[in-house]
């Protein structure tokens, strides 16, 4: 299933070199991430770019606690997962409630629109409601024209109003990866 | 068969001893402290400004570090975590190991217990070795250090050697006093920033 085009304007804005040129301009350094088809140009574009320091990790609640570590250290990150990944943070969320550090992470979705492995739907199913239970505000972008504005506007919401953000990536937008 | 718990083969030191002997070296060093006991430990020896205590996310002490140390790659990042609290972010050493941060040393206080729940061993009395996996990962300096001669050599290095360090000190079972620091979350983060990037960072 093709990624889709945007409804404003027709054509498929180039939605990941968009999130990159966001973290550039706003300073976001530390992109930690466990990868995900969804986010593989947003991840080579972060690897190939030295404002940016690509971290890989061995699973996502990680990413969590490295970028609370970033903010005492004066930086601002963003955390990149498969919406599987939600489940894995929800601990180490209570860190940053509790500290009220900011975090922002753009999570492609799984287990909606098209999905064809049916183990990705009971986590993709329950991604926002687990993020809202662990006190994160959540944004959901499926139109390709939306995401440059949502990513920079969660940005804001993080760093000035040190608040737990995440932008979920629909599956309608990314593309249904198929399984036959 | 069960697997029993296996006697360290050697004395092992107190807990307090060594974690007050490590921050004493400090000097402008920044602290991260894994929950239960190294919090203790560390308030014991004297809270600090550039000290941050845990109190939960267990698992992310060693990563909460790995941020610090990308951010202020002019300081040095010591973190003191127990056996219990590494082993539920194991994975964390092969990050850190990958990440190769050249200013970070890990603690690891080493009961072989899970002190804060009754004392219940841990992997580590169980022949878990945990300066041995830092090594395989490719952490640049990884031991395991039983006698107090062997932490006062491993002491200055840990604050000039190239990172990542990791030590494991065996420290006996017996429990130490619970010694509290502060404990709001929030307020510890900007005393934190505070201390290390003036008071505008709050």
């Amino acid at each position: 299933m093709a990624p889709r085009r945007s409804r404003a304007t027709g054509v498929a804005p180039d939605w990941p070199a968009e999130i990159h040129r966001i973290f550039v301009e706003r300073r976001i350094r530390q992109v930690a991430y466990v990868p995900d088809a969804g986010h593989k140009s947003l991840i080579t574009l972060c690897h190939a770019d030295e404002r940016c320091r690509a971290i890989s990790l061995t699973t996502e609640e990680e990413g969590v606690a490295l970028l609370a570590g970033a903010w005492l250290g004066g930086e601002r990150g963003v955390l990149l997962m498969q919406s599987s990944g939600v489940g894995n943070c929800i601990n180490m969320l209570g860190l940053t409630a509790e500290c009220r550090f900011p975090l922002l992470m753009l999570v492609t979705m799984r287990g909606e629109w098209g999905e064809t492995n049916p183990w990705q739907v009971p986590m993709g199913q329950n991604t926002a409601s687990a993020l809202e239970g662990a006190g994160v505000i959540v944004h959901r972008v499926d139109d390709a024209g939306d995401v440059a504005p949502t990513v920079a506007a969660a940005v804001e919401l993080a760093f000035q109003s040190t608040r737990a953000v995440a932008v979920l990536l629909g599956q309608r937008l990314i593309g249904t990866k198929r399984f036959e | 068969m069960t697997r029993g718990v296996k006697r360290s083969a050697r004395a092992v030191l107190d807990r307090r001893d060594a974690v007050a002997a490590v921050l004493q070296a400090r000097g402008d060093a920044l602290v991260i402290t894994g929950l239960g006991a190294p919090t203790w430990d560390a308030a014991a020896a004297g809270d600090h400004d550039g000290n941050f205590y845990l109190w939960g996310g267990m698992g992310g002490a060693a990563m909460i570090g790995l941020g610090l140390a990308v951010a202020r790659p002019d300081r040095r990042v010591m973190v003191i975590t127990g056996d219990g609290e590494l082993l539920m972010g194991l994975g964390s050493l092969a990050t850190i190991a990958v990440e190769a941060p050249r200013n970070v040393a890990i603690l690891i206080v080493d009961n072989e217990r899970y002190g804060e729940t009754g004392m219940q061993a841990s992997h580590t009395a169980r022949g878990v070795d945990l300066s041995a996996i830092a090594a395989a990962a490719g952490f640049a300096h990884a031991e395991t250090i039983r006698t107090r001669r062997e932490l006062d050599g491993w002491i200055p290095r840990a604050y000039e050697e190239r990172g990542p360090l990791l030590a494991v000190v065996k420290v006996a079972p017996d429990p130490a006093p619970v010694v509290v620091p502060p404990r709001d979350g929030t307020w510890l983060k900007h005393r934190f920033r505070a201390h290390l990037l003036g008071s505008g960072a709050v």
